[in-house]
């Protein structure tokens, strides 16, 4: 089975995250970078189908250079090469435009499964799942929380607010994944050496036939008009507990009218 | 005035608040027209009206929600093209980004998710970075397509009805939306409790509940409140609550009028998910811990003693 695992690198949520004022694009350089977290759950979902399913595990990442830390990551908890597409021309890319240039690699290096995180730590859109499978024309399997496959037959239970559903559909698919799926592995020392020898396959605009034109900030579908720090919360009132805690706590919510 | 189609979330023919919101904030900029798919519409008719849907397009075949998302994305670019609306509002649930998501695609139109607001031009406010940062965005290329975070909206009902006109649109389903099929909804048990992004309160438990049974005194807390609950991903990674109600990151976002966090530190991970609450009460017994600081009223002890006190005092209130 050809598994397509496609990955973003993002600022770490723990450090500041800004916005450049120049161009409103998030500033790369301010935060450290690392895998998306729900990524790294598509990961291991990839490795395990693969290992109960036989075939290989190809990461796909857009980004910029600093986004091959992501790539030698997932490459070291397991999968077997990578594609890495980067081109300045697809730095400030919307959602549509990524979409259409992971689905032009995609078309190229074909697959059978393509999985993804359901959204990024980031952008927080949780649209890229929806608009591949649009691109693609294969059944959208996104949100899922188990996956199941059988020949050509593929199960999801697709996470929704008053339970799941339970979606069938043939592959080639797209998957989105949530958190409850698995467990991701932790890269072993054996991983990270045998990393280093992996293939990443390196790709431009031109290489998957995209009119750089079509992609980058310039002509993305979306701009940021303007962005402000949000003001501090002003500070509450914070009270310790001498026994009437709770009735204190009764008295605020009395006051605000929530009671 | 310029259409504005508003996709309408509903159970039936109960009408999610969200709707209600989403037109509230459509009337802002034109003639709301909500697309309703399923049953229901006939009897969900007057809800729409009071909050001024001009028009109801009903799409009653049930074969569009036999198949996962793509059908409705079909249904509204096909209203798109045939109507010609200024925007295409949705909520921004995971369904409803979704087929917003497929929508740009098939209109080659910009998206913007999670908007808290709106301005003239359909210049959408976004709250990121764990609500660090405040952002106006806007589409232009396309129609707008704005997916609304629940909430953050105070719904209105319009100054004189709408008509809501009902008109029945019928969509040639293609093959290709029709791979994803919906064999089974299994609904989780939750009683009575409001849907988490919906709900106007939250009470959320965190590490500090210290297992699964402690619990029942966070849904205590909540039911006192006619509140939904939620949980820290600290609580749903040890299995204590289940995973679709975490709040965070990498969970639900939430924007009630009141969020009450107990037992939550309030890690980036969590503030991400819960930060633009109108107002904030936490309890925990840790001084230090970071979720104080956006707490608009704070007790410091122990959940065990304080929870149970609070929810007495709030029943007693009740009944008095």
């Amino acid at each position: 089975m050809n598994i397509v695992v496609c990955l973003k690198q993002v600022p770490d949520t723990y450090s500041e995250r800004k916005l450049r004022a120049a161009d409103s694009t998030l500033d790369r350089d301010a935060a450290d970078g690392v895998m998306n977290e729900l990524d790294e759950y598509a990961v291991e979902e990839g490795l395990r189908l693969a290992e109960a399913h036989g075939g290989e595990v190809t990461i796909l990442t857009m980004g910029p250079e600093k986004a091959s830390e992501s790539i030698r990551k997932a490459l070291s908890m397991g999968a077997d090469k990578a594609v890495h597409l980067i081109d300045d021309a697809l730095a400030g890319s919307d959602a549509l435009a990524t979409s259409a240039a992971l689905a032009a690699v995609l078309g190229r290096i074909g697959f059978d499964v393509v999985i993804l995180g359901s959204e990024s730590t980031d952008a927080r859109m949780g649209v890229m799942g929806a608009m591949l499978a649009e691109r693609l024309g294969v059944p959208q399997l996104s949100f899922a929380s188990k996956v199941e496959i059988d020949g050509s037959d593929i199960s999801i239970n697709r996470q929704a607010d008053y339970g799941y559903d339970r979606v069938q559909a043939t592959l080639p698919a797209v998957i989105s994944v949530v958190e409850k799926i698995n467990e991701p592995r932790y890269p072993s020392f054996k991983g990270i050496m045998a990393a280093k020898k992996k293939p990443v396959e390196r790709l431009s605009v031109a290489d998957i036939g995209i009119d750089p034109g079509q992609v980058g900030l310039a002509s993305a579908a979306t701009e940021v008009v303007s962005f402000a720090s949000r003001p501090p919360r002003q500070a509450g009132t914070v009270v310790k507990d001498e026994g009437d805690g709770g009735v204190k706590a009764a008295e605020f919510l009395a006051a605000q009218k929530f009671i | 005035m310029a259409e504005i189609l508003v996709l309408a979330e509903h159970s039936d023919a109960s009408v999610k608040k969200v709707t209600t919101e989403l037109l509230t904030l459509a009337r802002r900029f034109g003639e709301p027209s909500v697309v309703w798919v399923g049953a229901g519409a006939a009897d969900a008719q007057p809800r729409l009206a009071e909050f001024g849907a001009t028009t109801v397009y009903v799409a009653g075949d049930a074969e569009l929600d036999d198949y996962v998302v793509a059908p409705k994305a079909e249904l509204l670019a096909s209203l798109v093209a045939s109507k010609s609306p200024a925007a295409v509002l949705v909520a921004s649930t995971a369904e409803g980004r979704e087929i917003a998501g497929r929508l740009a695609v098939k209109t080659g139109s910009g998206v913007l998710t999670d908007a808290v607001g709106m301005d003239e031009g359909f210049v959408a406010e976004q709250s990121i970075f764990g609500g660090a940062i405040i952002v106006q965005s806007r589409v232009r290329t396309g129609t707008p397509i704005v997916a609304v975070r629940p909430n953050a909206i105070a719904p209105e009902p319009a100054p004189s009805p709408g008509p809501a006109q009902l008109e029945n649109v019928t969509v040639a389903v293609s093959d290709v939306a029709k791979t994803a099929r919906i064999l089974e909804r299994v609904v989780a048990e939750r009683g009575e409790r409001p849907e988490l992004t919906e709900a106007s309160i939250v009470v959320s438990g965190g590490r500090g509940v210290g297992n699964a049974e402690n619990f029942a005194l966070i849904e205590k807390l909540a039911d006192s409140l006619g509140a939904a609950v939620g949980a820290s991903r600290a609580a749903t990674d040890a299995g204590w609550y289940p995973h679709q109600f975490q709040v965070g990151q990498t969970g639900k976002t939430v924007s009630p009028q009141l969020y009450v966090a107990v037992g939550i530190s309030g890690a980036i991970q969590h503030r991400a998910g819960m930060q633009t609450s109108k107002t904030i009460m936490v309890i925990n017994k840790d001084p230090e811990a970071p979720i104080f600081e956006l707490a608009d009223f704070g007790v410091v002890g122990d959940l065990f003693q304080v929870v149970p006190q609070l929810t007495e005092e709030i029943e007693k209130r009740a009944e008095g």
